[in-house]
Protein backbone atom coordinates (compact mmCIF):
# COMPACT_ATOMS: atom_id res chain seq x y z
CA UNK A 1 0.00 0.00 0.00
CA UNK A 2 1.31 3.26 -0.87
CA UNK A 3 2.34 5.68 1.84
CA UNK A 4 0.15 9.18 2.62
CA UNK A 5 3.36 11.03 2.06
CA UNK A 6 4.08 13.11 -1.25
CA UNK A 7 5.66 11.29 -3.80
CA UNK A 8 7.47 13.36 -6.86
CA UNK A 9 7.15 12.09 -10.13
CA UNK A 10 8.81 12.63 -13.49
CA UNK A 11 7.35 15.06 -16.22
CA UNK A 12 7.92 13.13 -19.69
CA UNK A 13 8.86 16.54 -21.97
CA UNK A 14 7.08 14.95 -25.01
CA UNK A 15 4.16 16.13 -23.46
CA UNK A 16 2.91 19.77 -23.13
CA UNK A 17 2.78 20.91 -19.34
CA UNK A 18 -0.46 19.53 -18.01
CA UNK A 19 -1.10 17.66 -21.39
CA UNK A 20 -3.20 20.55 -23.28
CA UNK A 21 -1.63 23.41 -25.36
CA UNK A 22 -0.80 26.70 -24.05
CA UNK A 23 -4.19 28.48 -26.07
CA UNK A 24 -6.61 25.74 -24.57
CA UNK A 25 -5.78 25.86 -21.21
CA UNK A 26 -6.33 29.90 -21.63
CA UNK A 27 -9.45 28.71 -23.03
CA UNK A 28 -10.31 27.10 -20.11
CA UNK A 29 -8.92 29.51 -17.51
CA UNK A 30 -11.35 32.10 -19.48
CA UNK A 31 -15.02 29.98 -18.84
CA UNK A 32 -13.75 29.10 -15.02
CA UNK A 33 -12.93 33.22 -14.61
CA UNK A 34 -16.65 33.48 -16.05
CA UNK A 35 -18.00 30.45 -13.81
CA UNK A 36 -16.69 32.49 -10.97
CA UNK A 37 -18.00 35.49 -11.43
CA UNK A 38 -21.70 34.16 -11.99
CA UNK A 39 -22.00 31.59 -9.17
CA UNK A 40 -23.67 28.70 -10.46
CA UNK A 41 -23.93 29.64 -13.73
CA UNK A 42 -23.21 26.84 -16.43
CA UNK A 43 -20.57 28.59 -18.62
CA UNK A 44 -20.16 26.41 -21.74
CA UNK A 45 -16.52 25.91 -23.13
CA UNK A 46 -15.18 24.01 -26.21
CA UNK A 47 -14.09 20.41 -24.65
CA UNK A 48 -11.33 18.86 -25.65
CA UNK A 49 -11.22 14.87 -26.83
CA UNK A 50 -9.14 13.35 -24.02
CA UNK A 51 -7.11 10.26 -24.04
CA UNK A 52 -10.05 8.84 -21.78
CA UNK A 53 -13.51 8.36 -22.17
CA UNK A 54 -16.24 10.84 -21.19
CA UNK A 55 -17.77 9.19 -17.60
CA UNK A 56 -14.28 8.89 -16.79
CA UNK A 57 -13.57 13.11 -15.52
CA UNK A 58 -12.56 14.40 -18.86
CA UNK A 59 -14.26 17.70 -17.46
CA UNK A 60 -12.45 17.38 -13.60
CA UNK A 61 -9.31 16.81 -15.42
CA UNK A 62 -9.51 20.03 -18.31
CA UNK A 63 -10.09 22.34 -15.51
CA UNK A 64 -7.46 20.95 -13.00
CA UNK A 65 -4.85 21.36 -16.48
CA UNK A 66 -6.40 24.92 -16.75
CA UNK A 67 -5.32 25.66 -13.08
CA UNK A 68 -2.33 23.38 -11.87
CA UNK A 69 0.82 24.83 -11.69
CA UNK A 70 4.69 23.26 -11.10
CA UNK A 71 4.28 24.28 -7.17
CA UNK A 72 1.29 22.39 -6.53
CA UNK A 73 0.37 19.99 -4.74
CA UNK A 74 -2.58 16.80 -6.18
CA UNK A 75 -4.96 14.70 -4.46
CA UNK A 76 -7.08 12.90 -6.49
CA UNK A 77 -10.36 10.78 -5.04
CA UNK A 78 -12.65 8.81 -6.40
CA UNK A 79 -16.02 7.98 -3.99
CA UNK A 80 -13.67 9.54 -1.09
CA UNK A 81 -10.83 6.91 -1.72
CA UNK A 82 -7.29 7.66 -3.05
CA UNK A 83 -6.69 4.46 -4.47
CA UNK A 84 -9.54 3.24 -6.63
CA UNK A 85 -8.55 3.20 -10.22
CA UNK A 86 -10.01 5.99 -11.49
CA UNK A 87 -7.97 8.15 -9.01
CA UNK A 88 -5.05 6.50 -9.33
CA UNK A 89 -4.81 6.71 -13.23
CA UNK A 90 -6.03 10.47 -12.89
CA UNK A 91 -3.23 10.95 -10.84
CA UNK A 92 -0.52 9.05 -12.80
CA UNK A 93 -1.71 11.20 -15.69
CA UNK A 94 -0.93 14.76 -14.12
CA UNK A 95 2.08 13.16 -12.43
CA UNK A 96 3.61 12.18 -16.22
CA UNK A 97 2.28 15.16 -17.84
CA UNK A 98 3.41 17.59 -15.19
CA UNK A 99 5.97 16.24 -13.27
CA UNK A 100 3.48 17.84 -10.54
CA UNK A 101 3.75 16.74 -6.26
CA UNK A 102 0.76 14.39 -5.34
CA UNK A 103 -0.47 13.03 -1.86
CA UNK A 104 -2.98 11.33 -0.43
CA UNK A 105 -3.23 13.71 2.44
CA UNK A 106 -6.15 16.38 2.50
CA UNK A 107 -4.50 18.79 4.27
CA UNK A 108 -1.29 18.90 2.10
CA UNK A 109 -3.03 18.94 -1.24
CA UNK A 110 -3.58 22.66 -3.16
CA UNK A 111 -5.34 21.05 -5.61
CA UNK A 112 -8.27 17.79 -5.04
CA UNK A 113 -9.54 16.42 -7.73
CA UNK A 114 -13.23 14.40 -7.02
CA UNK A 115 -16.02 12.80 -8.09
CA UNK A 116 -18.86 12.34 -5.56
CA UNK A 117 -17.28 13.25 -2.41
CA UNK A 118 -15.78 16.12 -0.55
CA UNK A 119 -13.22 15.20 2.04
CA UNK A 120 -14.26 15.21 5.98
CA UNK A 121 -11.77 17.80 6.74
CA UNK A 122 -12.62 21.12 6.41
CA UNK A 123 -11.26 22.90 3.15
CA UNK A 124 -8.52 25.94 3.18
CA UNK A 125 -8.50 29.16 1.50
CA UNK A 126 -5.52 28.02 -0.47
CA UNK A 127 -6.79 24.91 -2.03
CA UNK A 128 -9.23 24.21 -5.04
CA UNK A 129 -11.77 21.40 -5.18
CA UNK A 130 -12.37 20.00 -8.48
CA UNK A 131 -15.11 18.01 -9.22
CA UNK A 132 -15.83 15.65 -12.12
CA UNK A 133 -19.38 16.28 -13.06
CA UNK A 134 -21.52 13.96 -15.63
CA UNK A 135 -25.29 15.83 -15.60
CA UNK A 136 -24.41 19.45 -14.82
CA UNK A 137 -28.14 20.77 -15.68
CA UNK A 138 -30.33 20.17 -12.58
CA UNK A 139 -33.73 20.75 -14.24
CA UNK A 140 -32.49 17.65 -17.48
CA UNK A 141 -34.72 14.64 -16.12
CA UNK A 142 -38.04 16.81 -16.13
CA UNK A 143 -37.19 19.41 -18.82
CA UNK A 144 -35.07 17.43 -21.69
CA UNK A 145 -34.79 20.98 -24.23
CA UNK A 146 -31.55 22.97 -23.58
CA UNK A 147 -33.39 25.71 -25.12
CA UNK A 148 -36.14 25.66 -22.50
CA UNK A 149 -33.96 25.09 -19.37
CA UNK A 150 -31.24 27.70 -20.28
CA UNK A 151 -33.98 30.28 -20.34
CA UNK A 152 -35.44 28.71 -17.21
CA UNK A 153 -32.17 29.65 -15.52
CA UNK A 154 -32.23 33.06 -16.84
CA UNK A 155 -35.40 33.88 -15.70
CA UNK A 156 -35.14 32.05 -12.26
CA UNK A 157 -37.80 29.98 -13.27
CA UNK A 158 -37.19 26.92 -11.01
CA UNK A 159 -40.63 25.61 -9.69
CA UNK A 160 -40.20 22.68 -11.82
CA UNK A 161 -37.07 21.80 -9.19
CA UNK A 162 -39.97 21.55 -6.42
CA UNK A 163 -42.00 18.83 -8.56
CA UNK A 164 -39.00 16.61 -8.87
CA UNK A 165 -38.99 16.82 -4.99
CA UNK A 166 -42.25 17.04 -4.44
CA UNK A 167 -42.99 13.58 -6.41
CA UNK A 168 -39.83 11.68 -4.43
CA UNK A 169 -42.50 12.61 -0.97
CA UNK A 170 -45.47 11.20 -2.34
CA UNK A 171 -43.92 8.02 -3.65
CA UNK A 172 -41.44 7.83 -0.68
CA UNK A 173 -42.55 9.61 2.02
CA UNK A 174 -39.34 11.56 2.18
CA UNK A 175 -37.20 13.86 -0.02
CA UNK A 176 -35.48 10.24 -1.58
CA UNK A 177 -33.00 12.17 -3.86
CA UNK A 178 -29.67 11.24 -1.98
CA UNK A 179 -26.93 12.30 -4.46
CA UNK A 180 -27.21 15.12 -6.95
CA UNK A 181 -29.42 17.03 -4.41
CA UNK A 182 -30.38 20.62 -6.27
CA UNK A 183 -28.59 23.65 -4.24
CA UNK A 184 -29.34 27.23 -4.70
CA UNK A 185 -26.02 28.98 -5.40
CA UNK A 186 -25.55 32.83 -3.57
CA UNK A 187 -29.64 33.01 -4.13
CA UNK A 188 -29.58 33.18 -7.86
CA UNK A 189 -28.92 29.48 -9.74
CA UNK A 190 -30.18 26.49 -8.81
CA UNK A 191 -27.17 24.13 -9.68
CA UNK A 192 -26.06 20.24 -9.74
CA UNK A 193 -23.46 18.94 -7.18
CA UNK A 194 -23.59 15.47 -9.18
CA UNK A 195 -23.32 13.01 -8.79
CA UNK A 196 -21.89 14.04 -5.20
CA UNK A 197 -24.10 12.73 -2.06
CA UNK A 198 -26.31 14.95 -0.16
CA UNK A 199 -24.21 14.49 2.82
CA UNK A 200 -22.22 16.52 1.25
CA UNK A 201 -24.24 19.09 0.47
CA UNK A 202 -23.36 21.24 3.86
CA UNK A 203 -19.95 21.74 3.31
CA UNK A 204 -20.46 23.46 0.01
CA UNK A 205 -22.20 25.98 1.99
CA UNK A 206 -19.51 29.06 2.65
CA UNK A 207 -16.21 26.93 2.15
CA UNK A 208 -13.16 28.85 1.90
CA UNK A 209 -11.90 27.00 -0.56
CA UNK A 210 -12.77 27.93 -4.48
CA UNK A 211 -14.70 25.17 -6.38
CA UNK A 212 -14.73 24.18 -9.72
CA UNK A 213 -17.13 21.92 -11.69
CA UNK A 214 -16.38 20.25 -14.91
CA UNK A 215 -18.45 18.74 -17.46
CA UNK A 216 -16.55 16.97 -20.28
CA UNK A 217 -19.20 15.98 -22.54
CA UNK A 218 -21.79 18.26 -21.68
CA UNK A 219 -18.96 21.29 -22.27
CA UNK A 220 -19.81 22.93 -19.18
CA UNK A 221 -17.83 24.66 -16.26
CA UNK A 222 -19.24 25.92 -13.23
CA UNK A 223 -18.16 27.16 -9.89
CA UNK A 224 -18.76 28.25 -6.45
CA UNK A 225 -16.37 30.98 -5.15
CA UNK A 226 -14.68 30.79 -1.80
CA UNK A 227 -17.07 32.15 1.23
CA UNK A 228 -20.66 31.51 -1.02
CA UNK A 229 -24.18 30.74 0.43
CA UNK A 230 -24.92 26.98 -1.06
CA UNK A 231 -28.91 25.98 0.06
CA UNK A 232 -30.09 22.71 -0.28
CA UNK A 233 -33.88 22.84 -2.00
CA UNK A 234 -36.30 21.95 0.40
CA UNK A 235 -40.16 22.31 1.63
CA UNK A 236 -41.52 24.20 4.67
CA UNK A 237 -42.47 20.93 6.01
CA UNK A 238 -40.06 18.47 5.03
CA UNK A 239 -36.42 20.55 5.30
CA UNK A 240 -33.30 19.12 3.71
CA UNK A 241 -32.12 16.90 5.90
CA UNK A 242 -28.84 14.52 6.17
CA UNK A 243 -28.34 10.67 5.88
CA UNK A 244 -27.27 9.28 8.89
CA UNK A 245 -26.25 5.81 9.79
CA UNK A 246 -26.95 3.31 12.28
CA UNK A 247 -23.07 2.29 12.65
CA UNK A 248 -19.76 3.56 13.30
CA UNK A 249 -16.80 3.10 11.29
CA UNK A 250 -15.38 -0.23 11.83
CA UNK A 251 -11.93 1.21 11.34
CA UNK A 252 -11.50 4.50 13.27
CA UNK A 253 -15.05 4.18 15.21
CA UNK A 254 -15.76 7.66 13.77
CA UNK A 255 -19.67 8.51 14.00
CA UNK A 256 -20.04 11.68 12.10
CA UNK A 257 -18.14 10.46 9.15
CA UNK A 258 -19.97 9.29 5.41
CA UNK A 259 -19.90 5.33 5.60
CA UNK A 260 -19.53 2.95 3.02
CA UNK A 261 -20.97 -0.35 3.27
CA UNK A 262 -18.45 -3.22 2.31
CA UNK A 263 -19.78 -6.80 1.69
CA UNK A 264 -17.73 -8.91 3.51
CA UNK A 265 -18.46 -12.91 2.67
CA UNK A 266 -21.50 -14.65 1.17
CA UNK A 267 -22.90 -15.32 4.17
CA UNK A 268 -24.26 -11.90 5.43
CA UNK A 269 -21.21 -10.22 6.82
CA UNK A 270 -20.88 -6.76 6.38
CA UNK A 271 -19.27 -3.63 7.43
CA UNK A 272 -19.20 0.06 7.41
CA UNK A 273 -16.27 1.97 6.61
CA UNK A 274 -15.06 5.38 6.17
CA UNK A 275 -15.48 6.73 2.59
CA UNK A 276 -12.78 9.24 3.10
CA UNK A 277 -9.90 6.87 3.09
CA UNK A 278 -7.18 9.70 4.22
CA UNK A 279 -9.62 10.82 6.63
CA UNK A 280 -10.27 7.08 8.16
CA UNK A 281 -6.64 6.41 8.04
CA UNK A 282 -5.49 9.53 9.89
CA UNK A 283 -8.14 9.11 13.03
CA UNK A 284 -6.29 5.39 13.12
CA UNK A 285 -2.82 7.31 13.39
CA UNK A 286 -3.92 9.58 16.15
CA UNK A 287 -5.04 6.50 18.32
CA UNK A 288 -8.69 5.81 17.04
CA UNK A 289 -9.69 1.97 17.00
CA UNK A 290 -12.83 0.86 15.66
CA UNK A 291 -14.64 -2.44 16.50
CA UNK A 292 -13.11 -3.84 13.69
CA UNK A 293 -9.97 -3.20 13.86
CA UNK A 294 -9.55 -4.11 17.36
CA UNK A 295 -10.04 -7.66 15.72
CA UNK A 296 -7.69 -6.82 13.12
CA UNK A 297 -9.04 -9.03 10.25
CA UNK A 298 -7.45 -7.15 7.71
CA UNK A 299 -3.67 -7.84 9.40
CA UNK A 300 -4.37 -11.30 9.65
CA UNK A 301 -5.95 -11.46 5.87
CA UNK A 302 -2.74 -9.54 4.47
CA UNK A 303 -0.66 -12.33 6.48
CA UNK A 304 -2.59 -15.31 4.81
CA UNK A 305 -0.34 -16.49 1.96
CA UNK B 1 -73.50 46.17 -20.75
CA UNK B 2 -73.44 46.24 -16.73
CA UNK B 3 -72.06 49.17 -14.84
CA UNK B 4 -68.38 50.19 -16.16
CA UNK B 5 -66.86 46.47 -16.55
CA UNK B 6 -63.68 46.85 -18.01
CA UNK B 7 -62.64 43.78 -21.04
CA UNK B 8 -60.68 41.17 -19.49
CA UNK B 9 -59.53 40.73 -23.16
CA UNK B 10 -59.43 42.81 -26.36
CA UNK B 11 -58.59 42.03 -29.48
CA UNK B 12 -57.65 44.78 -31.87
CA UNK B 13 -57.41 43.87 -35.65
CA UNK B 14 -55.56 40.94 -35.29
CA UNK B 15 -54.18 39.02 -38.03
CA UNK B 16 -51.62 36.36 -38.22
CA UNK B 17 -49.39 35.15 -41.82
CA UNK B 18 -48.07 31.98 -41.82
CA UNK B 19 -45.71 33.63 -44.78
CA UNK B 20 -48.13 34.40 -47.36
CA UNK B 21 -50.65 32.73 -46.26
CA UNK B 22 -53.19 33.64 -44.53
CA UNK B 23 -53.66 32.50 -41.07
CA UNK B 24 -56.99 34.64 -39.52
CA UNK B 25 -57.22 38.61 -40.24
CA UNK B 26 -59.42 41.32 -39.00
CA UNK B 27 -60.50 39.67 -36.09
CA UNK B 28 -61.92 42.02 -33.16
CA UNK B 29 -63.88 41.67 -30.53
CA UNK B 30 -63.95 42.16 -26.24
CA UNK B 31 -64.48 39.92 -24.01
CA UNK B 32 -65.81 40.85 -20.48
CA UNK B 33 -65.41 38.60 -16.81
CA UNK B 34 -67.36 35.96 -16.87
CA UNK B 35 -67.95 35.60 -20.41
CA UNK B 36 -67.24 32.58 -22.25
CA UNK B 37 -66.97 33.35 -26.12
CA UNK B 38 -67.11 30.02 -28.60
CA UNK B 39 -65.21 29.98 -32.34
CA UNK B 40 -66.54 27.41 -34.63
CA UNK B 41 -65.65 26.85 -37.94
CA UNK B 42 -64.05 24.19 -39.81
CA UNK B 43 -61.09 22.35 -40.02
CA UNK B 44 -58.56 25.08 -41.51
CA UNK B 45 -60.84 27.84 -40.83
CA UNK B 46 -57.77 29.88 -38.55
CA UNK B 47 -59.51 28.72 -35.34
CA UNK B 48 -56.58 27.54 -33.50
CA UNK B 49 -54.28 29.96 -35.11
CA UNK B 50 -56.48 32.75 -33.70
CA UNK B 51 -56.50 30.83 -30.38
CA UNK B 52 -52.57 30.64 -30.00
CA UNK B 53 -51.85 34.41 -31.18
CA UNK B 54 -54.56 35.47 -28.50
CA UNK B 55 -52.84 33.27 -26.09
CA UNK B 56 -49.36 34.61 -27.28
CA UNK B 57 -47.70 31.65 -28.43
CA UNK B 58 -47.62 32.95 -32.04
CA UNK B 59 -46.77 37.01 -32.92
CA UNK B 60 -49.96 38.79 -34.72
CA UNK B 61 -48.66 40.18 -38.30
CA UNK B 62 -50.86 43.27 -37.16
CA UNK B 63 -53.58 44.68 -34.73
CA UNK B 64 -53.09 44.08 -30.94
CA UNK B 65 -54.52 41.96 -28.25
CA UNK B 66 -54.35 43.80 -24.71
CA UNK B 67 -55.30 42.16 -21.27
CA UNK B 68 -56.40 43.46 -17.93
CA UNK B 69 -54.17 41.66 -15.26
CA UNK B 70 -55.48 40.97 -11.46
CA UNK B 71 -53.71 43.88 -11.01
CA UNK B 72 -55.92 45.65 -13.15
CA UNK B 73 -53.28 47.01 -15.69
CA UNK B 74 -53.99 46.92 -19.38
CA UNK B 75 -50.90 45.19 -20.97
CA UNK B 76 -50.18 44.07 -24.34
CA UNK B 77 -49.20 40.32 -23.96
CA UNK B 78 -47.10 40.29 -27.18
CA UNK B 79 -44.41 43.08 -25.73
CA UNK B 80 -44.45 42.70 -21.70
CA UNK B 81 -41.41 40.95 -21.00
CA UNK B 82 -40.98 37.35 -20.77
CA UNK B 83 -40.84 37.05 -17.21
CA UNK B 84 -44.20 39.16 -16.86
CA UNK B 85 -45.65 36.66 -19.62
CA UNK B 86 -44.67 33.53 -17.62
CA UNK B 87 -46.36 34.96 -14.80
CA UNK B 88 -49.32 35.95 -16.51
CA UNK B 89 -50.12 32.49 -17.87
CA UNK B 90 -49.52 30.56 -14.56
CA UNK B 91 -51.56 33.14 -12.34
CA UNK B 92 -54.26 34.61 -14.40
CA UNK B 93 -54.48 32.68 -17.43
CA UNK B 94 -55.11 28.74 -18.36
CA UNK B 95 -54.76 26.65 -21.72
CA UNK B 96 -56.78 23.57 -21.69
CA UNK B 97 -54.94 21.51 -24.61
CA UNK B 98 -57.26 19.07 -26.92
CA UNK B 99 -54.59 16.20 -26.65
CA UNK B 100 -54.48 16.50 -22.45
CA UNK B 101 -50.74 15.28 -23.29
CA UNK B 102 -49.50 18.04 -24.55
CA UNK B 103 -50.78 20.17 -21.41
CA UNK B 104 -49.42 17.25 -18.93
CA UNK B 105 -46.19 16.55 -17.15
CA UNK B 106 -46.40 12.64 -18.31
CA UNK B 107 -43.66 11.47 -16.28
CA UNK B 108 -44.69 13.17 -12.50
CA UNK B 109 -47.63 11.65 -10.14
CA UNK B 110 -51.23 13.55 -10.80
CA UNK B 111 -50.86 15.43 -7.57
CA UNK B 112 -47.27 16.96 -8.96
CA UNK B 113 -48.81 17.78 -12.03
CA UNK B 114 -52.10 19.88 -10.31
CA UNK B 115 -49.13 21.43 -7.88
CA UNK B 116 -46.88 22.68 -10.34
CA UNK B 117 -48.29 25.48 -10.75
CA UNK B 118 -48.59 26.26 -7.07
CA UNK B 119 -45.16 25.55 -6.89
CA UNK B 120 -43.91 28.05 -9.78
CA UNK B 121 -45.53 30.53 -8.01
CA UNK B 122 -43.58 30.63 -4.91
CA UNK B 123 -45.53 27.54 -3.13
CA UNK B 124 -43.08 26.06 -1.07
CA UNK B 125 -45.68 23.87 1.69
CA UNK B 126 -45.61 20.13 0.65
CA UNK B 127 -48.67 19.36 2.97
CA UNK B 128 -50.70 22.55 1.36
CA UNK B 129 -49.87 22.04 -1.66
CA UNK B 130 -51.24 18.48 -1.97
CA UNK B 131 -54.52 19.32 0.22
CA UNK B 132 -55.26 21.65 -2.63
CA UNK B 133 -54.51 18.63 -4.83
CA UNK B 134 -57.04 16.55 -3.47
CA UNK B 135 -59.54 19.25 -3.48
CA UNK B 136 -58.68 19.37 -7.22
CA UNK B 137 -59.01 16.45 -8.06
CA UNK B 138 -62.25 15.78 -6.35
CA UNK B 139 -63.68 18.82 -7.96
CA UNK B 140 -62.78 17.16 -11.40
CA UNK B 141 -64.23 14.41 -10.21
CA UNK B 142 -61.22 12.16 -10.37
CA UNK B 143 -60.83 9.92 -7.14
CA UNK B 144 -58.68 11.37 -4.74
CA UNK B 145 -56.96 7.81 -3.73
CA UNK B 146 -54.80 8.19 -7.39
CA UNK B 147 -53.22 11.41 -6.54
CA UNK B 148 -49.97 9.18 -6.60
CA UNK B 149 -50.84 7.57 -9.77
CA UNK B 150 -49.19 8.82 -13.30
CA UNK B 151 -51.37 10.28 -15.48
CA UNK B 152 -50.53 7.54 -18.28
CA UNK B 153 -52.43 4.69 -16.14
CA UNK B 154 -55.52 7.89 -16.01
CA UNK B 155 -57.97 7.00 -18.52
CA UNK B 156 -58.34 10.02 -21.79
CA UNK B 157 -61.58 11.25 -20.04
CA UNK B 158 -59.95 11.36 -16.76
CA UNK B 159 -56.62 13.10 -18.21
CA UNK B 160 -58.57 16.02 -19.66
CA UNK B 161 -60.09 16.40 -16.10
CA UNK B 162 -56.34 16.33 -14.55
CA UNK B 163 -55.55 18.82 -17.26
CA UNK B 164 -58.51 21.24 -16.05
CA UNK B 165 -57.80 20.71 -12.54
CA UNK B 166 -54.16 21.48 -13.48
CA UNK B 167 -55.24 24.61 -14.57
CA UNK B 168 -57.28 25.89 -12.44
CA UNK B 169 -55.50 25.50 -9.58
CA UNK B 170 -54.17 28.81 -9.16
CA UNK B 171 -57.31 30.66 -9.97
CA UNK B 172 -56.44 32.23 -13.06
CA UNK B 173 -59.60 34.35 -14.86
CA UNK B 174 -59.38 33.45 -18.14
CA UNK B 175 -59.37 29.84 -19.84
CA UNK B 176 -58.22 29.04 -23.37
CA UNK B 177 -59.76 25.73 -24.34
CA UNK B 178 -58.52 24.04 -27.52
CA UNK B 179 -61.28 21.70 -28.92
CA UNK B 180 -61.60 20.45 -24.90
CA UNK B 181 -63.72 17.36 -25.65
CA UNK B 182 -62.14 16.22 -28.92
CA UNK B 183 -61.02 12.99 -29.25
CA UNK B 184 -63.71 11.75 -26.18
CA UNK B 185 -66.50 9.62 -26.23
CA UNK B 186 -69.85 10.90 -26.13
CA UNK B 187 -71.16 10.18 -22.99
CA UNK B 188 -67.11 10.93 -21.25
CA UNK B 189 -68.07 14.63 -23.56
CA UNK B 190 -71.31 15.05 -22.02
CA UNK B 191 -69.70 15.02 -18.16
CA UNK B 192 -66.85 16.70 -19.45
CA UNK B 193 -69.19 19.22 -20.51
CA UNK B 194 -71.11 19.25 -17.48
CA UNK B 195 -68.05 19.81 -15.22
CA UNK B 196 -66.88 22.49 -17.20
CA UNK B 197 -70.23 24.74 -17.48
CA UNK B 198 -70.19 24.10 -13.66
CA UNK B 199 -66.69 24.69 -12.72
CA UNK B 200 -67.01 27.84 -15.67
CA UNK B 201 -70.56 29.43 -13.38
CA UNK B 202 -69.21 28.83 -10.22
CA UNK B 203 -65.69 30.20 -9.93
CA UNK B 204 -66.99 33.30 -12.63
CA UNK B 205 -64.64 32.30 -15.19
CA UNK B 206 -63.53 33.92 -18.83
CA UNK B 207 -63.24 31.46 -21.63
CA UNK B 208 -62.08 31.21 -25.05
CA UNK B 209 -63.41 27.71 -26.39
CA UNK B 210 -62.22 26.62 -29.94
CA UNK B 211 -64.35 24.04 -31.85
CA UNK B 212 -66.26 22.40 -34.49
CA UNK B 213 -68.74 21.10 -32.46
CA UNK B 214 -71.63 22.96 -32.34
CA UNK B 215 -73.46 21.28 -28.92
CA UNK B 216 -70.17 22.38 -27.25
CA UNK B 217 -70.74 25.89 -27.65
CA UNK B 218 -74.39 25.58 -27.24
CA UNK B 219 -73.80 24.46 -23.74
CA UNK B 220 -70.73 26.58 -22.84
CA UNK B 221 -70.84 29.70 -24.77
CA UNK B 222 -72.67 32.68 -24.44
CA UNK B 223 -71.19 34.58 -27.44
CA UNK B 224 -70.07 33.32 -30.69
CA UNK B 225 -67.78 33.81 -33.50
CA UNK B 226 -67.81 31.68 -36.68
CA UNK B 227 -64.65 31.98 -38.79
CA UNK B 228 -64.05 30.70 -42.30
CA UNK B 229 -61.04 31.20 -44.36
CA UNK B 230 -59.54 32.97 -41.69
CA UNK B 231 -61.81 35.73 -41.00
CA UNK B 232 -64.65 36.59 -38.97
CA UNK B 233 -68.08 35.98 -40.94
CA UNK B 234 -70.86 36.25 -38.29
CA UNK B 235 -70.64 37.13 -34.40
CA UNK B 236 -73.29 37.21 -31.89
CA UNK B 237 -74.77 35.78 -29.17
CA UNK B 238 -75.01 31.79 -29.23
CA UNK B 239 -78.38 31.42 -29.24
CA UNK B 240 -79.43 33.57 -31.93
CA UNK B 241 -76.35 32.56 -33.99
CA UNK B 242 -77.38 29.16 -34.25
CA UNK B 243 -81.12 29.45 -34.16
CA UNK B 244 -80.81 32.12 -36.99
CA UNK B 245 -77.57 32.19 -38.66
CA UNK B 246 -77.32 34.82 -41.38
CA UNK B 247 -74.44 34.31 -43.00
CA UNK B 248 -74.53 31.44 -45.71
CA UNK B 249 -71.94 29.54 -44.04
CA UNK B 250 -73.20 29.62 -40.99
CA UNK B 251 -76.52 28.59 -42.24
CA UNK B 252 -74.83 25.80 -43.67
CA UNK B 253 -72.97 24.89 -40.43
CA UNK B 254 -75.58 24.67 -39.05
CA UNK B 255 -77.88 22.69 -41.18
CA UNK B 256 -74.97 20.03 -40.79
CA UNK B 257 -75.76 19.23 -38.00
CA UNK B 258 -77.93 15.90 -36.88
CA UNK B 259 -81.14 16.72 -35.68
CA UNK B 260 -83.44 14.25 -34.42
Amino acid sequence: MSQPSETQGAWDPSYNFAFLDEQTKRMIRRAILKAVAIPGYQAPFASREMPMPYGWGTGGIQVTAGVIGPDDVLKVIDQGSDDTTNAISIRKFFVRTTGVRTTESTGDASIIQTRHRIPESPLREDQILVYQVPIPEPLRFLEPRETETRQMHALEDYGLMHVKLYEDIARHGHIATSYAYPVKVAGRYVMDPSPTPKFDNPKMDRCPALQLFGAGREKRIYAIPPYTEVKSLDFDDYPFELPTWDAACALCGDTHSFLDEVILDDAGGRMFVCSDTDHCRERRANGHVGPAAAAAPFETMSAAP
Amino acid sequence: MIGAAQPILQADDVAHYYGRHRGCEHVSFDLFPGEVMGVVGESGSGKSTLLSTLYGRLTPTAGRVTCRTRTDESVDIHTISEPERRLLMRVDWAFVHQNPRDGLRMNVSAGANVGERLMAVGERHYGDIRSKAIDWLERVEVDAERIDDLPATYSGGMQQRLQIARNLVTGPRLIFMDEPTGGLDVSVQARLLDLLRGLVTDLGLSAIVVTHDLAVVRLLAHRLLVMRKGRVVESGLTDQVLDDPQHPYSQLLVSSILRT
